[in-house]
């Protein structure tokens, strides 16, 4: 199970490794800063804003806790609280979730697949800047005291211009469509990257279940997001225009705004979920000192999952009063999507049992991730049915729920990948003494918050309510859970103390720290510029685990898949691997970032209804674009379609 | 075909195996946005769908006239025709004719362009009737199709990119990706335009 | 060479501490619901059906759950022991038996129970004796009886036994009559009417709160729900018919002058007298009530004073504007309130 590709290994001589070197170094300059392409750059980008936006979200968690500590406690106003609770949602799952594991699949997806980049470069830091830019426009909003209040699902007729006066969801509509741009590029360039880009002899059944998953997500994200991107528009033309989409005087429906959201909402948190899912596939197995149990199913049940979950969106409209025939189909539906997640369950458990578990930190997080979910997933089963959601949606059980499924099934796994790759993203070991403090105290901080709110739920508490009375017996499980959520605080920033400190004194890393199997681990650590100076050929599912890989890249290797002139990675194809040919990639340019800010000129005119402003930042847009694929002066050479055309 | 060609495409080798060459990340990119963006319109469509049926007779309400059919069957002879000069543009640029890519697309740049003007005498008429705000008829009227003629004239802009990049240079494998990138858009809003068609003037006689 | 680095650490892993804590906390919970609207103390017939279900459910995932904590704590006990023999194959049969065979068994069981209790919810065994009319208004809940001319607020009374049908409107949003000891919730839908039912078992007050975010003090708007015997029941909806009490002392009358002269008609109804307004709730039956602002604060005279001159200090947002009543006149105009049952 040996492999390293330190360069007295490889086949390129020093001279193409000087070339390699030349063509993909991205000088360190102020406007390479805001040129770079680099995949691992923009990803680190990602985890890094996605996680302050995750902190922004978190200490409203803590504010509002606070606020809930005690009945009737004053401390923060209905205005406050309602806003805080709101951009606690919204920005968890739009601004953390969805983007810190984009994050992760930026950085890993090419390595993991022997590429040098993704397919679309450009379009990736394109990708960046929109979701940063469309970050600050929504919380921004808080300071400015029009922060959206309706709700992260922000039914109407209480989000219409009369219920809901000023800016605060214009805010949120087009806060989301201007995000939801960086969701689709994403998702189209890790789409095309999986499937052009994995080296030869990466065949469908040799892909990382990590990549699976993120092109599963991906296509859920295509078929999703637009849905609730017509549902803003329709909201935002209503509010803004005076359309009658949901106004019933008119003969509009407010329904349709519910329908429309849970047909994305509900694939949504499998987007959330499912990479991280790939992450435990991902990080488990290494501990276990074995392959993961059962890939064929594990890919099976992410493919169902991403199927199914656009089946039973209705399961959020349970107490709404649509036809019991249709509940019944909905409610079976909701019962079955159980069943891959269940299949994935037992795989981990059988790899556990039938492996040498090793206990680190990234590995204390995935047992976090297993106990919680599987909480989460058995109350989840309970909202299936509808005789009981219709009881228990709209309580704090149903809060509890999900928290159990998000903060178990989405941000454990995170935190175990952020432990398990921090090597990799930084060259430096993550202290383990620190990171066990950290994982006790988020996992005991995180089921003190969650579980007596269970117990709230069922007696009788509803969600979203600034306060309530005492006497009614929801003191003690509220206080329970605020303390809580004070031990999660202290143990997530233990987490953030241990990255700066990992940053500044941590060891420094080696090529393979944990002895993984996939590409990533054939890299240094960080990786070069160029990732793999000879893209391997891989012959089975743990590439790094298989000597022939290190062979491939060893001493005669082929110059083809070397690519020393100019910066080309490999086209290859979409089922078997098969190798195709070399394709160029792009350098540095700001035309990505001049883009992002025009598209943010675009939705400021909007938002505060400057509709000239508003069309001279389309322009811009335009033009950038314009610019922006514009074929560069080629010589003959370059336009031979042998030596490849230029990707994005 | 050689008889050594003969035995190598029906051998077991290539029997089994697939085409040598997979499709471009280009032809993947624009499918998938077509895909997405297709979406948009499936989930508009099927709110009209689902605004009218709870809506329930008389449709259109408010004592608004069925739509006319003669003004948009016009506007889908000259829209959907004119997908033949772009694939016509296409071969062109294939055998290297950049004369034939730009008389194409220029056939295509007048066709799209009578059509968003046919599409505007329309509105002209309809406007003294019912605007957006009237009801949500009228909101689901205008939305769909001004958010279709969005996408023509982002198609159209496409083609006069294409047109003026065609007067610089390059008939490399690049240009002729991004031909077919703007094709494969121009084919998705014409195919759009049926559903339209379908959906807003049709259906309400159906 | 892969696992140098990794060697042992001398600790075992730690018992999962959700565990210990989700047991402790239910133990409580069988004792703690008392006073609280809880769906574990049923005294309604579809809220009894959801709680047999809940306790189903509960004892099925309590078991999943020690199946899967067992399995993981096997697996990390055991994690040093020799590994197994090379050329044992995996167990893909276990991984499906266990990860979607017995679950498939066990879902298509508990959805058959849910089909039947959702069946039984749908409508009351007998015809609904009673009708009783809500709408929802941010933030309060309008009562009315079918064929009875009075109207009161955040207040539903119900014979006990007899199934009582609850047809429920709102004027603005979206709104959800939830009393969790009696039945399920059921959302009010803007442009639609709905419907639900509600059939006490014994009498009490249950609590009942909107459970659909509707804005600023969604978090007061409660309203409960009596349960009384049948000849009780008849008595009170008599009163609601009949006009308002007369007042019967001097401070009363002044009360009710100060209430009919000032600007409290413009926007209250009290039965039998010129006040008529119909923005906020119908007042005729005031001193009776549970609470004032649908479960803001109680009522009494000291809260009902504070309301009147400033209920945006009590329940910040709601409708009505402080008012100009000067100190003098604010003592009679409660005890009018007051004497209005």
């Amino acid at each position: 199970m040996a492999s390293s590709t330190a360069a007295c290994d490889t086949g390129p001589g020093p001279e193409a490794m000087a070339s390699l070197s030349r063509h993909w170094a991205e000088a360190p300059t102020l406007r390479n800063w805001f040129a770079t392409v680099d995949h691992k750059r923009i990803g680190r980008r990602y985890l890094v804003t996605a996680g302050v936006f995750f902190g922004l979200a978190g200490a409203s968690a803590v504010a509002l806790r606070t606020q809930l500590a005690g009945p009737e406690a004053g401390i923060l106003s209905a205005w406050e609280y309602n806003q805080l609770f709101t951009m606690h949602g919204t920005a968890m799952i739009f601004l953390f979730s969805t983007p810190m594991l984009f994050g992760f699949g930026n950085f890993l997806v090419p390595l993991m697949i022997g590429a040098r980049d993704m397919a679309f470069p450009r379009l990736n830091a394109f990708g960046y800047w929109v979701f940063l830019f469309a970050g600050l426009f929504m919380w921004a909003s808080v300071p400015a005291g029009a922060a959206p209040d309706g709700g992260w699902f922000a039914y109407v007729p209480l989000t219409d211009e009369r219920n809901s006066p000023g800016l605060h969801l214009d805010v949120y509509t087009l806060g989301l469509l201007f995000l939801g741009v960086s969701t689709t590029a994403g998702a189209i360039n890790f789409i095309v990257t999986a499937l052009k880009l994995r080296a030869p002899g990466m065949s469908l059944n040799r892909v990382p279940i990590f990549v699976w998953a993120v092109v599963a997500t991906s296509f859920m994200v295509l078929f999703a997001l637009p849905v609730l991107n017509l549902d803003n528009v329709l909201l935002f033309l209503d509010r803004r225009f005076d359309t009658r989409f949901f106004d019933p005087g008119r003969g509009g429906n407010v329904l349709l705004w519910q329908h429309l959201f849970w047909i994305f909402g509900h694939p949504d948190v499998y987007i959330i979920v499912m990479p991280a899912l790939g992450i435990v596939s991902a990080v488990l197995p290494v501990f276990c000192r074995r392959g993961i149990v059962g890939y064929p199913l594990i890919v099976f049940s992410i493919v169902a999952i991403a199927i199914i979950s656009f089946g039973v969106w209705v399961h959020h409209m349970f107490a709404t009063g649509l036809p019991q025939l249709s509940y019944g189909f909905f409610s079976a539906a909701s019962t079955i999507i159980t069943i891959p997640s269940g299949l994935q369950i037992f795989a981990w458990l059988a790899t556990m049992l039938t492996g040498r578990i090793v206990v680190r930190v990234p590995f204390l997080f995935v047992v976090g991730f297993l106990v919680t979910f599987v909480v989460g997933g058995v109350t989840g089963v309970m909202f299936a049915l509808t005789a009981f959601d219709q009881q228990i949606t709209d309580t704090y059980f149903v809060v509890a729920h999900f928290h159990y499924v998000l903060f178990g099934g989405a941000v454990f796994p995170i935190l175990a990948g952020l432990y398990y790759w921090l090597p990799k993203l930084t060259g430096r070991m993550a202290g383990e003494r620190l990171g066990r403090w950290a994982f006790g105290l988020v996992f005991v901080g995180m089921n003190l918050t969650f579980l007596p709110m269970h117990v709230s739920g069922l007696l009788g508490m509803p969600r979203r309510v600034y306060t309530y009375p005492g006497g009614l017996g929801w003191d003690p499980w509220n206080l329970l859970a605020t303390v809580g959520a004070y031990v999660l605080a202290v143990g997530l920033l233990l987490v953030v103390a241990g990255v700066i400190h990992a940053l500044r004194r941590g060891e420094p890393a080696p090529d393979d720290p944990w002895g993984g199997d996939s590409l990533e681990w054939a890299t240094s650590s960080p990786p070069k510029p160029y990732n793999f100076p000879v893209i391997p050929r891989v012959h089975s599912l743990h590439p790094v685990w298989d000597p022939r890989t290190a062979e491939s890249t060893g001493v005669g290797a082929d110059g083809d898949r070397i690519l020393a002139e100019g910066r080309g990675t490999l086209l290859t194809s979409e089922l078997d691997g098969r190798y195709e040919r070399a394709v160029r990639m792009p350098q540095e340019t700001l035309k990505p970032l001049v883009a992002a800010l025009g598209l943010l000129i675009v939705f400021l005119g909007l938002l505060l209804a400057g509709y000239w402003v508003a069309a001279a930042g389309a322009a811009l847009v335009v033009v950038t674009l314009g610019a922006w694929l514009w074929p560069p002066r080629q010589t003959p050479e370059e336009a031979d379609p042998a030596v490849g055309g230029g990707a994005v | 075909m050689t008889p050594d060609g003969i035995r190598t495409a029906f051998g077991p080798a290539g029997l089994t195996t697939e085409e040598p060459v997979g499709r471009s990340t280009a032809w993947w990119g624009v499918t998938l946005f077509v895909a997405t963006e297709g979406t948009v319109f499936a989930a508009l469509l099927g709110s009209y769908f689902y605004l009218r049926f709870q809506h329930g007779a008389p449709w259109p309400p408010d004592g608004i006239a069925r739509p006319e059919l003669l003004l948009p069957l016009i506007m889908t002879a000259v829209l959907v025709p004119s997908s033949l000069p772009v694939v016509w543009a296409e071969s062109g640029i294939r055998r290297g004719r950049r004369w034939q890519l730009r008389a194409g697309l220029l056939a295509t740049l007048a066709m799209g362009g009578t059509f968003l003007g046919l599409q505007g005498v329309e509105y002209h008429g309809l406007l003294r009737e019912f605007t957006v705000t009237t009801n949500v008829y009228g909101s689901l009227f205008y939305v769909i199709t001004t958010f279709h003629g969005a996408h023509v004239t982002v198609g159209l802009l496409m083609v006069c990119w294409l047109l003026a990049a065609s007067l610089h240079d390059g008939s490399g494998a690049r240009r002729r990706e991004q031909v077919r990138v703007v094709a494969y858009y121009w084919h998705f809003v014409d195919a759009v335009w049926v559903a339209v068609l379908f959906t807003v003037y049709l259906s309400p006689r159906l | 060479m892969v696992g140098r680095r990794l060697t042992e650490p001398r600790r075992r892993p730690g018992v999962p501490v959700a565990r210990v804590l989700g047991c402790g906390l239910l133990v409580l919970l069988a004792g703690c619901t008392e006073g609280a609207p809880s769906t574990l103390d049923p005294a309604g017939t579809g809220a009894r059906r959801v709680a047999g279900f809940w306790w189903l459910l509960f004892g099925i995932s309590a078991a999943v759950f020690v199946v899967v904590m067992a399995l993981l704590t096997w697996a990390l006990a055991f994690r040093r022991r020799p590994h197994r023999r090379a050329g044992a194959t995996d167990p893909i049969r276990f991984v499906v038996v266990a990860g979607a065979g017995v679950p498939f068994v066990v879902l298509l069981a508990v959805y058959g129970v849910g089909l039947r209790d959702l069946a039984a919810l749908g409508q009351p065994t007998e015809p609904p004796a009673v009708t009783v009319d809500v709408t929802g208004h941010k933030w309060w809940w309008e009562v009315r009886y079918p064929g009875v001319a009075g109207a009161t607020a955040n207040e539903i009374h119900i014979p006990v036994g007899e199934p009582v049908r609850v047809r429920l409107r709102t004027v603005d949003v979206l709104h959800s009559f939830w009393v969790p000891q009696l039945m399920p919730k059921t959302d009010l839908i803007a442009g639609k009417v709905r419907e639900t039912w509600l059939r006490a078992e014994r009498p009490g007050r249950y609590r009942g709160q909107c459970a659909e975010y509707c804005g600023l003090q969604h978090a007061h708007m409660a309203f409960q729900v009596v349960a009384q015997p049948r000849a009780e029941f008849d008595a009170w909806l008599a009163r609601l018919a009949a006009p308002a009490p007369a007042p019967a002392s001097d401070a009363e009358r002044r009360g009710q002058q100060a209430f009919l002269q000032g600007t409290c008609a413009a926007c209250h109804t009290v039965r039998g007298t010129s006040a008529t307004g119909t923005v906020g709730p119908d007042l005729s039956t005031i001193g009776a009530r549970w609470s004032l602002g649908a479960g803001a604060v109680p009522n009494d005279g000291g809260h009902l004073g504070g309301w009147i001159v400033n209920s945006q200090t009590v329940k910040p947002g709601n409708a009505m504007p402080p008012q100009p009543v000067d100190a003098a006149a604010l003592p009679d105009l409660i005890a009018y309130l007051e004497s209005l049952r």
